[in-house]
Parts: structure tokens; sequence; C-alpha cells
């Protein structure tokens, strides 16, 4: 058994029993952050933000939503929205959150790729994000069953569909992930217990895991350069603050990414109050009705581009398009050949790659939300095959990558 | 080294904002057809160039005019003929109180409506006479004088018993233009009236079959049930509802919504009826949001000089 003192204060006791200083050190005054980065690397905190308040809205939301066929979509729209005091608010911050967190995450990825911080020990950071990417959506999708208007009742159904996987016609599948032939109680029922338990359990999980990622590789720099962390925590250490290379995660670095939060949330308090009408889809505040499809069935922003890549070609085709773009982005630090790790403006072809792929997403996600009639559909068609042929390429514009 | 933000931030913004804009404006204006308000003119139907004499009218309304056959007047003593259910019934549909369908109903559109209830209703696609299809609604064929005139006078003492245009409430416009169709669960309303809080289980059930065998009738009638409009402020919007009600056939073509000929003002009133319903929290939500942009500012600009102190000793 190990050996216990009389404490001298709280903290004293605490520290024996939990190390606290020790972990306070581990976790933020001597967790050391590059000062050559820019506020992008402060999205992963407003990420935390957005992810705390949608949690906090959630459990508000929870006392009073029911979820039942019959009773989920007066529970949301006439309880929490009329009844209870302040569910209004609860309910906007909550679908507003949902929709921006992905924006903030597509940026917080796209920042990643830019300066190559998934290569060089960093793999597991990508690896693990994209784990939160997928679980950020199923956990997106199950949120939108349960108001159970016409979009969750109709994107329901064409997203289960999906897993018939076209040709192979496991529609035995479909009914299994149903509990029934078509979205109905046994439906709501399992998707409000993953949206409320075992996906946010999994969120909690492996944002841990991105964390202890982070840890041993540190975070990248803006400038691609290899920082000796331990010298120059030695430097800072030492009272050279100014001439060491590195920071304190707490204070130093956090200071600023709540100053970034700051911002962000005047952002998102605007939309909040004032512009949440994107977030929250109006044909979703009609009651579900099996009988009456909606004349434009079309999912949540985020997930448009991957819809249209499904979408343009012939069912089996679309849907091995689909499960390939899918998984793709997991596989990045592993398509990525090139020895260095320096911003995109710096890698000639992959520069261009970068702005590519970027400039493709956003034509798909345009697509995917458009009507697939005339010229729209031969666009989508054209960004869904530039997508496909971007990655395919990826490894061999960076496997001629000279090092620099 | 210079400072890159304000150009990453830059770029960041605009990309934002054009996908925004491509998924926003203008995939919904590419999807959804934009009418323009007609402003209530109904500019199709012929103007009545006659004074009308609300004494006259009085007779014919309550006489020759055989409203009162079907309608009820209350503010002049008229009792409905029928309970709702059994109007409904007959007709399809209850036919509405007129003590203030003067106020309500925009004068031009009174006049046409008597002369020929389809064609100033835009139903003629399902009450075609030259085929026997009657509109349940008789249409008024004059009392001997000259027919403009007699429909002048009946306009004319309609309007002569409704309430001011600003003692109009919403719940009141909402009931006589769209209440006898559309239920409004949100704020207890069914098509025959306000559903009562009930003692007994009985009672409340007995109400419930009424509204059952009233919405079959109307259900029978119009080819489906009346959509309930408690959200449709939030689903359909507040322009939608507007150019929608001024002419229904503009967005859902051979819809039997009969175009009910509001007028602009009470239409106003509807739409704020249906705020209450759908909305209801609107003004906290202005009230709050003031208050929280107010603190976030201020947080956020705390953050920034608790930044600018401690990021001094760094550089
Ligand atoms: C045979 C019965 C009958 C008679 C007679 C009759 N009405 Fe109607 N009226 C109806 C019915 C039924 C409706 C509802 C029609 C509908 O909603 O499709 C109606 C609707 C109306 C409306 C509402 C129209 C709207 O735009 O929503 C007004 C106003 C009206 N009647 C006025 C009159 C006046 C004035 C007279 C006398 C000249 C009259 N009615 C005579 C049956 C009648
Ligand atoms: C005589 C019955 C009747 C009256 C009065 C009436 N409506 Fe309707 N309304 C209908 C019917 C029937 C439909 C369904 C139309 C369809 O789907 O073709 C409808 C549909 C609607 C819709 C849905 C349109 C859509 O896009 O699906 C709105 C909004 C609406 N009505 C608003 C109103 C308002 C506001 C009023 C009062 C100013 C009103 N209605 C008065 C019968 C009526
Ligand atoms: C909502 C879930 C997420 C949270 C809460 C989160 C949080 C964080 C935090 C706090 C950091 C460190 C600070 C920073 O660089 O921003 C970080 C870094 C990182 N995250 Fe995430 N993240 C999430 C999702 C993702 C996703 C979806 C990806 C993409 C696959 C991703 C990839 C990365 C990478 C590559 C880094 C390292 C950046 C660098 O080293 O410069 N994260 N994340």
């Amino acid at each position: 058994m190990a050996h216990f003192e009389k404490a001298t204060s709280v903290k004293d006791w605490l520290n024996q029993r939990l190390a606290i200083e020790k972990v306070e050190k581990v976790m933020a005054s001597e967790y050391w952050i590059p000062k050559n980065i820019n506020f992008l690397w402060a999205m992963g905190m407003v990420l935390m933000i957005t992810f705390i308040l949608l949690l906090v809205s959630g459990i508000f939301l929870l006392m009073y939503y029911q979820p039942n066929v019959a009773t989920a979509f007066d529970s949301v729209n006439y309880t929490i929205m009329r009844e209870v005091g302040f569910g209004w608010l609860w309910r906007h911050i909550h679908g507003v959150a949902a929709s921006v967190v992905f924006l903030i995450i597509y940026i917080h990825m796209f920042t990643g790729i830019y300066y190559g911080s998934y290569k060089k020990g960093r793999e597991m950071i990508w690896i693990s994000g994209m784990l939160l990417f997928i679980t950020f959506s199923a956990e997106a999708f199950s949120g939108y069953m349960l108001p159970w208007g016409q979009m969750s009742y109709w994107a329901g159904m064409v997203i289960t569909n999906i897993f018939s996987l076209g040709g192979l016609h496991l529609d035995g599948l479909v009914e299994w992930i149903r509990g029934d032939y078509v979205p109905a109680q046994a439906f709501l029922n399992r998707f409000f217990m993953l949206h409320v338990l075992l996906l946010p359990l999994a969120i909690l999980g492996l944002i841990g895991l991105h964390f202890a990622a982070l840890r041993i590789p540190h975070v990248n720099n803006q400038d691609g350069e290899e920082i000796d962390f331990d010298a120059e925590a030695q430097k800072y250490l030492a009272g050279d603050k100014k001439g060491s290379k590195v920071m304190r995660f707490a204070n130093d670095f956090m200071s600023k990414d709540m100053m970034v939060v700051g911002i962000y949330l005047i952002f998102f308090f605007y939309l909040v109050f004032y512009h949440y009408n994107f977030a929250m889809d109006p044909v979703n505040f009609d009651p579900a009705d099996g009988l009456k499809t909606p004349a434009h069935i079309y999912p949540e922003w985020y997930f448009l581009w991957s819809y249209e890549i499904l979408r343009p070609f012939s069912v089996n085709i679309g849907l091995i398009a689909f499960g390939f773009a899918q998984v793709i982005f997991v596989l990045l630090p592993f398509l990525d050949r090139s020895p260095n790790t320096v911003p995109a403006n710096r890698r000639g072809a992959f520069g261009i790659w970068f702005w590519l792929l970027l400039v493709d997403m956003i034509v798909l996600t345009a697509m995917g939300k458009l009507p697939p009639e005339g010229a729209f559909s031969t666009i989508g068609l054209v960004a869904a095959l530039a997508f496909i042929a971007l990655w395919i390429a990826l490894p061999f514009i960076t496997a001629k990558e000279k090092k620099l | 080294m210079k400072n890159k933000e304000p150009i990453i931030l830059a770029v960041v913004v605009f990309f934002t904002l054009v996908t925004y804009y491509l998924v926003e404006p203008y995939a919904h204006g590419v999807m959804h057809k934009h009418v323009e308000s007609e402003n209530y003119a109904y500019d199709d139907l012929p103007a009545i160039n006659k004074t009308g004499d609300a004494a006259r009218g009085k007779d014919l309304v309550l006489g020759a005019g055989a409203c009162t056959g079907c309608h009820s007047i209350e503010v002049a003593g008229m009792p409905a003929p029928m309970d709702p259910v059994t109007a409904a019934s007959s007709y399809g549909v209850n036919p509405p109180d007129l003590s203030n369908a003067g106020v309500i109903f925009d004068g031009k559109f009174l006049a046409n409506l008597i002369k020929n209830p389809a064609h100033a209703l835009m139903v003629e696609h399902k009450f075609d006479a030259s085929k026997g299809q009657m509109h349940p609604m008789t249409q008024f064929y004059g009392a001997g004088g000259d027919l403009d005139q007699e429909v002048a006078d009946m306009v004319a003492y309609l309007q002569s018993i409704a309430v001011e245009q600003e003692s109009v409430t919403p719940a009141m416009a909402y009931e006589n233009a769209c209440g006898r169709c559309h239920a409004l669960k949100y704020e207890n309303w069914t098509q025959i009236g306000t559903k009562p809080s009930f003692k007994y289980k009985k009672d409340e059930l007995a109400f419930d079959i009424k509204v059952l065998e009233y919405e079959d009738s109307i259900t029978k009638y119009m080819g489906k049930l009346p959509p309930d409009l408690s959200m449709y402020i939030r689903s359909r919007g507040e322009h939608y509802i507007k150019t929608f009600v001024e002419n229904p056939q503009n967005y859902l073509h051979g819809t039997a919504m009969p175009r009910v000929g509001i007028n602009a003002e009470s239409m106003d009133k509807v739409i704020e009826h249906l705020e209450d319903a759908g909305d209801t929290k609107r003004e906290e939500r202005a009230s709050v949001g003031a208050n929280v942009m107010m603190f976030t500012i201020i947080f956020a600009i705390f953050a920034l000089l608790w930044k600018k102190q401690v990021w001094r000793d760094l550089h």
C-alpha cells in the first residue's frame, strides 16, 4: 500500500490521492503548443464548446420529449416550443448547434488536410477524428428522426433503404434496422436510444481518444516546422518565454482559444435568435405522413456532398461510389505518400489537389440539394466523378513530390 | 513574419458564404416557385360602381337574398338555421356567421361572391353549373331591381353591422376566414368551434365525435381534409401563406381550397394568429436574443483583453 501523510491542505489531500498537480501539468500548463499556429487551431476548442452546448440543451429537451409516433411531434412543437419555459431556446440552440458543428468540423478537417496534420505520428489523431465525424453523422441523423416530421420520416425511409444494398436486395436487413416494414414506433424508439445514449457515449469516448492521440505528437504548426518540444519547453521554463518556440496550453493558448470562442459565440447566437431556419428545415414542421411524399426529399446540408455521390449513378454503382466516399477520408494518411509535412501551398500539385477537392465538395453539396434535372444532374455527375478521380490520383501525385 | 490570419479568415468566410448561398437561397429559389403578392386587389373581379344603401341591403340579406337561410348573423339576432355538423352534412361545410363578413372580406370580392360564388371563390373547376355541379352557396339572381345595386346594398349592410377594422382580433380573422375548414389544434380550435374543457370524459368524446363527423363531411366535399394549420407559420412561412390565400390556384393548380377573398388588413391578423399558434415565443425570442447578444459581445471583449494580456509576455 502506498504511503499517505496527513494532508496540509485540501489540495495536498487531493494531490496525494489523485496527483492533480501532475495531471494539471500533463494536460494544461506543460502541454506545449507551438507559437506559430493561427486561429484555425482553435477550431478543436470551438467544437468542444459546441458539443457541450449540444449536450446541455439536449438534456433539457430530453426532459419533455416523448419518443412515441403519436406524440413526438406535439411534444416538440407544442410542449417544448410553447409550454416549457425557455424550451424554444433549448430547441433552437440544439438545432442550430447540430448544423453549425458540421461547419466547424469541415473547417477543422480541411485545416488538417491543408497543413498535413495527419502525418508523421499524427495518424491516430486523424483516424480518431474521422471516427468522430462518422459518429457525429449518425448522431445528427438519429436526432433528425426524433421530431417525427415529414423530413424525419422520409429521410429515415430513404437512408435506411440504402441498406438493401441495391442489387443485393437485402430487404430483410432494412426491416431489421427499422424493426418494421416502414419507419414506425420501433424505428423511432431505437433511433431515440441511439441519439440519447449509445452515440453520445461513443462520442465522449472518441473525444477522449482524439485528445490522447494529440498528446504525444503535439499539434502541428502553420509553417511545417519540426519543433524540438523538450528543448523549447526547457527554454520557456527557464524564463525565456519570448525566445521559446512553444507556449503552455493553459493559460497561453487557451486565452486565444477563448478569444476565438467568444467571436464564434457571437456568430452562433446570432444564428440561434435571428437566422435559425437554415438549420431547422421548414418541411419538418409538417407532421410525418406515410401517405404523402414531400415534393423534394433531401438530407441536411452536411450530408449533401455524399448524397450527391450516391445519386447520379445507377443504384449499384452509386452505392459503391457512396461507400468509397464514406471510407476514403479515413485512409488519407496512407494515401498521401509525400515525405513533407508542410502547408499545401508549398507542396506543388498537392496544393492544387486541395483546392480542387474543396471546390468539388462544395459543388457536390449544392447539386445534392438541387433537383436532379438537366444541367444540375450533369454537373453532379461530373463532380462525383471528379471526387473519385481526385482520390485515385492522390497517391500518385504525392509520391512524385520531392523532399523539401 | 506577417500575420496571415485576416486572409485565412477571409477564405473561410468566403467558402462558407458560397456554400450557404448555394444550398439555401439559390436551391430554394430553384425548387419553389416565387409568387409575388397581388396586394389583395382581386383585379380579375369587376368592380361594382354603385353606392350601396345599408338599410335596403338589410332587407335583402334578411329577405330576398335568403342569406340567413344558410348563414347565421348573430349581431342581427339571426341564429344559425342548423348546427355546424348538420350544416356540413348538407352543404359540405358550415356556412360562416356573417356578423363580421363585411370587415374580414374585401368589399368587391363580397359583391362578386354574392353574384357568382364559384367564380369568386375560384372553384369553377369543381362547380360547373353547365354540368349541373352547383356550388352549395346559391347564386343571387336579383330581387327584381338593378342587380348590381342590390348587391352593393347587401355589401353595404354587411359592412355596416361589422366591427371596425381596428377591432378585428387575430382569432376573429382566423375563425371567420379559415376556421370552418382548418382546425388549429395548438389554439384549441376545431372546425366546429373552440374545444371547451369538459368535466366528463363522455361529454368530451361526444364533442370529438361531432368534430369527426364534421371532418368526414368536409373531406367528402373538398376531396381531402384541410390540414391543421398549427405549425404552418414554420412549415410554409408568412410569404407563402399570404400569397397562397390570395390565390391558391397559383401554387396548387386544381386545388379545392377556395380563394377566400380576405382583405389585406384581416390577412395580417390571420398571420398573427398563426404566429400565436406556431411561433408563440417570438417576442420572448427577440428580447432574450438582444440580451444574449449583448452578454456574448461583452464576453468576447473580455476574452480578447485576456488574450492580449497573456500574450504580451510571449512575443
Ligand atoms: C344555400 C345556402 C347559402 C346561401 C343561401 C348563402 N350562402 Fe353564403 N355560403 C354558403 C356556404 C355553404 C359557404 C361555404 C362555401 C365554401 O367554403 O366552400 C358560404 C360562404 C359564404 C361566405 C364566405 C366566403 C369566403 O370567401 O370564405 C360569405 C361571406 C357568404 N357565404 C355570404 C353570403 C351572403 C351575403 C349570402 C346572401 C346573399 C349568402 N352567403 C347566401 C351557403 C350559403
Ligand atoms: C373552404 C375550406 C377552406 C377554407 C375556408 C380555407 N382553406 Fe386552406 N385549405 C383547404 C383545403 C381543402 C386545403 C388542401 C388543399 C390541397 O392540398 O389541395 C387547404 C390548404 C391550405 C394550406 C396548405 C397549402 C399547401 O401548400 O399545402 C394553407 C397554408 C391554407 N390552406 C391556408 C388557409 C388560410 C390561411 C385560410 C384562411 C384565410 C384558409 N386556408 C381557408 C380548404 C380551405
Ligand atoms: C466534434 C469532434 C471533434 C473535437 C471535439 C475535436 C477536438 C480537437 C481539438 C481540441 C484539437 C486540438 C486543437 C486543434 O488543433 O484544433 C484537435 C486537433 C485535431 N483534430 Fe479534432 N476534433 C473533432 C473532430 C475531428 C475530425 C472530424 C477530424 C478529421 C478527421 C479531426 C482531426 C484533427 C486533427 C488532424 C487534429 C490535429 C491538428 C494539428 O495537429 O494541427 N478532428 N481536435
